[in-house]
């Protein structure tokens, strides 16, 4: 029998690979899409450069959000000492 | 140097002996020790497990080296700094909880035995021994010459004298505290290593003026200080895209970090240290490089790069608080030569000598050669400090991608791939680690890539190629 915390634990590392494609594609998308143009004609917010301000700083807060959300509602918490119930062979 | 400055200095390092202390008074009562001065006795909640994560993979290139590049470069370092983000949360979310799980039924303390149960093979054991021992060794003397330049620079005493200092300091507690000294005091250095990056990023901004001002300085001097590829335009999109295996996902590989992942207590400490840890680093590695950017406005023509962050530091800020801002880089190199002294001395005590050389040592030996093994490892690096020999410094060179390259897969697919069998962990350690070295040597960023992107990927088809062709497995009782 398949131990049942490897389940969640299975479940929990796709997330992590799903969440690094998250945070990959706002660093890369708003720091080439918008950066990619001549310097001189950047439009800014708060004083940083639009490419900046999306990609390094609000694509941050927003990632440590949605890691915030995800644990909350889509992780287990399970124990991690060993089971005495079964679990045991193959 | 102002008294005033070293003050906070000293508190710091006094608070960091009175951890250890207490650390060593606990382990007295312990009763299984290797357990206790290795790992810490898995007994680390979310805060503790989150801070020793980031400080021990925070360094002197995040603190000294890392804002001098920026203040070089422009905002494109600070774009490259932030692939380190995912160290924060990435790490833990894969490794997390099934390494724990399985650690504790294999009641694994160092990364090699969980390896060793995994592969059932003496020659990975001696290979990660080797390479672990290697590497780490040459990283720890690096990150040990620039404490003790650091010292140097703020205190004006000779290279010698600081040296010393540095090495009393970071042994003292080591030795007697082991792995719960280690993590006790990276939470205070961890702390110690925001507040400053705080501080400090407020000061350069007030100092420059306000963002805008700042950037409008920086454009004035190049406009390409504000683009995303660099003074020089030589940051391409692939090339930069490149470190998120380095230093992002690639983490996972190194054995200090992936240690750490098999410390915690309970699940929910894991879930909290996730958040804390990736708060933590976003705001370390952004406001760091993003200090240096920034310094170019403040402070022009500074030549070399490991003195701007000490210099903004101690032209803009008030005596006491420069000293709570530089104690910064010192909590962020101590962090980091603290966890590798302790790992390179579990790998030889726990991996070495207790697998092959004397495995029915008793309670008593065993403390002892931990004790012992640990003096003698940090003696010696003091030593190596002195006058690092050039194969030193660049073994150091490979540390980082060699290591990734060697553990990475023989890690994650151990876990989550129950075909992974030793013949495909040997040939891609073997492999990764060579084809590393080669590339480095003699071909530099191939592709325009980072040097470690095509050993990891090398090593990974190595990996399934050679699992798939030997049939043969290890069938492990928590394999369905």
């Amino acid at each position: 029998m398949e131990d049942k915390r490897f389940k969640y634990a299975h479940r929990e590392a796709k997330i992590g690979v799903i969440l690094v494609i998250i945070n990959f594609a706002i660093w890369y998308g708003f720091a080439y899409g918008l950066g990619g143009q001549d310097p001189t004609t950047y439009t800014y917010i708060l004083g940083f450069p639009a490419w900046f301000f999306y990609s390094c700083i609000a694509g941050t807060v927003f990632m440590i959000v949605l890691i915030a959300v995800v644990i909350k509602f889509f992780f287990t918490e399970v124990s991690l000492e060993e089971e005495d119930d079964g679990c045991i062979g193959k | 140097m102002h008294w005033q400055v070293i003050i906070p200095l000293v508190i710091f390092l006094v608070s960091i002996f009175c951890i250890g202390f207490w650390a060593n008074a606990r382990l007295r009562h312990s009763n299984s020790f290797l357990s206790d001065y290795f790992l810490g006795g898995r007994e680390m909640g979310g805060f503790l497990l989150a801070m020793t994560m980031m400080a021990t993979y925070g360094s002197a290139s995040s603190f000294i080296g890392g804002p001098g590049v920026a203040y070089q470069t422009g905002l494109g370092w600070v774009l490259l700094a932030m692939a380190q983000l995912p160290a924060g949360y990435f790490v833990l979310m894969i490794l997390g909880k099934k390494f724990a799980i399985i650690a504790r039924k294999y009641e694994a303390i160092t990364l090699i035995d969980f390896l060793k149960a995994r592969y059932q093979s003496n020659v990975i054991v001696l290979l990660s021994a080797f390479a672990i021992f290697v590497f780490l060794f040459a990283s720890m003397t690096a990150q040990w010459v620039g404490g003790a330049r650091l010292i140097e620079s703020l205190t004006g005493v000779s290279y010698q004298g600081a040296l010393l200092i540095f090495s009393v300091a970071v042994l003292v507690y080591v030795i007697i505290g082991g792995f719960a000294a280690v993590a006790l005091t990276d939470a205070m250095q961890g702390s110690v290593m925001i507040i400053g990056t705080v501080i400090l990023l407020v000061a350069v901004i007030t100092e420059g003026g306000g963002v805008s001002a700042i950037m409008a300085n920086l454009v004035a001097e190049n406009p390409n200080f504000v683009s995303p590829f660099g003074a020089d335009a030589s940051l391409s999109p692939l090339y930069v895209s490149t470190f998120w295996i380095l230093i992002g996902i690639g983490v996972i590989g190194l054995p200090q970090i992936a240690v750490r992942a098999m410390s915690y207590k309970e699940s929910k400490g894991m879930h909290r240290a996730i958040i804390i840890g990736t708060i933590g680093i976003g705001t370390i590695m952004f406001g760091m490089h993003l200090i240096g950017v920034f310094g170019r406005a403040v402070i022009p023509g500074i030549e070399v790069g490991d003195k701007v962050m000490p210099t903004l530091t101690l032209e803009i800020l008030p005596p006491v608080l420069a000293g709570i801002v530089l104690a910064a880089p010192m909590a962020a190199i101590m962090s980091t030569v603290n966890a590798l002294l302790i790992l390179v001395s579990s790998t030889l005590v726990k991996d070495v000598y207790l697998n092959y050389l004397k495995p029915k040592a008793n309670e008593a030996e065993i403390k002892r050669m931990s004790f012992l093994v640990t003096t003698i490892i940090g003696i010696a690096v003091v030593g190596f400090a002195i006058r690092p020999p050039e194969l030193l410094i660049w073994l150091n060179l490979f540390a980082f991608g060699g290591l990734e390259s060697a553990f990475l897969w023989t890690v994650v697919l151990g876990l989550y791939w129950n075909r992974a069998n030793k013949y495909g962990a040997l040939a891609s350690m073997v492999i990764g680690l060579v084809s590393y070295v080669y590339i480095y040597q003699f071909h530099g960023n191939l592709l325009g890539m980072h040097t470690v992107t095509i050993p990891v990927i090398i090593s990974l088809l190595v990996f399934v190629l050679v699992s798939k062709c030997t049939k043969q497995m290890v069938q492990q009782p928590w394999m369905s």
